[in-house]
């Protein structure tokens, strides 16, 4: 036997508490993996790191749409390959089932996002209707949407020029992703930028985004530099960046993320002190007498304190290990599931914060109860005193 | 130099309960020649597991001297009066005070752990002991698995296991049975005649003060032998 089995025996000395402190513990850091993802990816900064695609967005708000005269002078920008440009339309089907409908070039779709694959005829198709409709595979399999058939849609947003809310398309493609990856995210659909354009009742020349696809990724810094530099003090400023910033500035419309997040992860952590701390301090109390016995056999009082802070520490490093263990995985699942929009990755910064976080919580649970075992006298101890 | 294993001189001891402080300990001398086996008896709060406590380095005089062994441990700080502890004195309690997570091995080892010795070394001297207490069959059975008088036996070997020259015995067989009682009690002796361990025993029972050499009487904090020669 050695002292680190001791500590593994006492840990074990009442299976089922110690497998629901565990549990709790699992559960926190595995909380605490997916959100601290959540921390880093909402408040990191710009990264145009491998960004093939760039989108520029009116300065204040993405809901501000940019004039089509901007569209000449970013396509003029060296390392632009080829420019989109799209307006939210939204849309509703049916009851109240919230579409991700945009307003497109059908050509400038197919250039840009040469990920959506559809055949031939089908794009023909959309450049050719001006009341067609493209949907991706997932959207059309949800509804059961076939080639052909007239798709009512209405429009929160955007009423046509007599005032009605309700449009009608006809869909003429369904496209898919050109692989796994992609095809997560063909739950959205592609109307007619021409026909939207002229039908609706106020917004007339009007690009909600610009959607630019690079030559070479590496050019992504100093062509939005310059794209944002070109509209620099006038009246439709800025704001260029790469298609996962726009993307997770979009789930920033809930509100402050990282404050949210930091407010989660200390409810859920105030709760684990409170949990693992009581579990730590009743199994010292119960086992007084123990101790006592520990240092009667010649344990010194800092040998004693260190045997419980082990104690604490082992469920803390076991618990939270798994659960960061369980986070990592999940959130490569969450990442995928989410088409790439929500790109969780539970990375060795995560696990850093994590360890720390492990370190901290050993402490504030163990501490107390260790510090009670140091001090306990073995006369009275033995005495129940 | 004195043959003296224990010298207790002129101990006071006092504790504080509440406001109150009470004397437990009023001047007690008491020398106990090396190789002896002293049963401490009298009533309750005579001051014997006081004495005892004393003795086996587990609680310091308010005032005089214990020497054990030639060395003055009421002067030992609480670090230095450990590591004594775990060098010179075995300690076996009425209600075996064992680890209940670990096998009698396991708790026979546990004072090995604050030795230098390799894992090995441990497992030999606990196997030589847990034969000598006669449960070498049942090393690998925790305590709530053996009876009370094994339990007790595994807590004497706990007590040899560092070879220790001083036993120290709180009524080792206050919660068992006569007959097991009184093969413990052969087991002290054995020890004592065969091993030459110093034992100190606390009792108030007087057949198991028979098994020792002799046996010393205290009533109110004070020797009864001492106090008829004051």
């Amino acid at each position: 036997m050695t002292r680190t089995g001791f500590v593994i025996a006492n840990l074990w000395r009442k299976k089922t508490r110690t497998v629901l402190t565990l549990l709790s513990i699992v559960t926190a850091f595995l909380l605490f993996g997916l959100l601290q993802a959540v921390n880093v990816l909402f408040s990191a900064g710009a990264d145009f790191v491998g960004a093939t695609r760039l989108v520029t967005q009116a300065r204040v708000s993405f809901t501000q749409s940019l004039p089509m005269r901007h569209l000449p002078q970013i396509e003029s920008v060296p390392g632009v390959e080829r420019v989109m440009w799209s307006q939210w339309f939204g849309g509703v089907w049916q009851e109240n089932t919230q579409l991700i409908i945009q307003a497109v070039d059908p050509a400038r779709l197919r250039d840009v996002y040469p990920e959506f694959v559809m055949p031939d005829a089908e794009w023909k198709a959309f450049e050719n209707t001006r009341t067609g409709m493209i949907a991706g595979r997932n959207l059309a399999n949800q509804y059961g949407w076939k080639i052909g058939q007239k798709v009512p849609i209405a429009s929160n947003i955007f009423p046509q020029q007599d005032g009605s809310k309700a449009w009608t398309f006809d869909l003429v493609g369904i496209y898919d992703g050109k692989d796994e990856e992609w095809q997560r995210s063909t739950n959205g659909g592609w109307i007619n930028f021409a026909y939207f354009d002229e039908a609706n009742q106020f917004a007339r020349g009007l690009a909600g985004v610009y959607i630019i696809r690079l030559a070479d990724p590496d050019d992504a810094p100093g062509v939005a530099t310059t794209i944002d530099g070109m509209f620099e003090n006038s009246p439709d400023e800025t704001k260029t960046q790469t298609e996962k910033d726009f993307n997770i500035g979009f789930f920033k419309q809930i509100g402050d993320i990282g404050l949210i997040v930091r407010w989660i992860l200390f409810a859920v952590f105030f709760t684990l002190l409170l949990v693992v701390g009581n579990t730590i301090a009743q199994s010292v109390r119960e086992r007084i007498p123990e101790l006592a016995i520990l240092k009667t056999l010649g344990f010194k009082d800092g040998a004693v304190l260190g045997f419980v802070l082990a104690e604490a520490a082992a469920l803390c490093v076991i618990g939270g290990f798994i659960g960061l263990g369980i986070a990592t995985p999940l959130g490569v699942i969450i990442t995928k599931a989410s088409g790439g929009y929500l790109p969780l990755a539970v990375d060795a910064n995560v696990w850093v914060m994590g360890a720390i976080a492990v370190v901290v919580l050993s402490l504030a649970v163990g501490l107390l109860p260790a510090l009670r075992a140091k001090r306990l006298t073995i006369v009275d101890a033995l005495a129940g005193r | 130099m004195s043959d003296a294993m224990v010298q207790v001189q002129n101990v006071h001891k006092s504790y504080v309960r509440g406001k109150q402080t009470v004397e437990v300990l009023h001047g007690l001398s008491l020398d106990i020649p090396r190789g002896d086996f002293v049963a401490l008896m009298g009533p309750s709060g005579s001051g014997k597991t006081t004495l005892l406590n004393l003795v086996g380095g587990l609680d310091t005089p308010t005032s005089g001297e214990v020497l054990v062994g030639g060395e003055r441990i009421d002067q030992l700080s609480g670090g230095r009066l450990a590591e004594w502890r775990a060098r010179n004195v075995g300690f076996v309690f009425q209600f075996y005070n064992l680890m209940p997570v670990l096998t009698a091995e396991a708790n026979v080892e546990l004072p090995l752990l604050l030795t230098n010795l390799t894992a090995a070394q441990r497992r030999k001297s606990v196997a030589i002991v847990l034969e000598v207490v006669g449960l070498a069959d049942r090393a690998r059975h925790k305590p709530k698995e053996l009876s009370g008088g094994q339990e007790q036996r595994v807590a004497i070997a706990r007590a040899l296991v560092s070879d220790p020259a001083i036993l120290i015995c709180d009524e080792p067989t206050g919660d068992l049975d006569r007959k097991t009682a009184d093969e413990i009690l052969g087991l002290l002796q054995v020890l004592n005649r065969e091993h030459g361990k110093t034992v100190v025993m606390v009792t108030h029972d007087p057949k198991a003060a028979e098994f020792a050499s002799r046996t010393l009487h205290l009533e109110k904090g004070q020797l009864l032998e001492q106090a008829a020669a004051a």
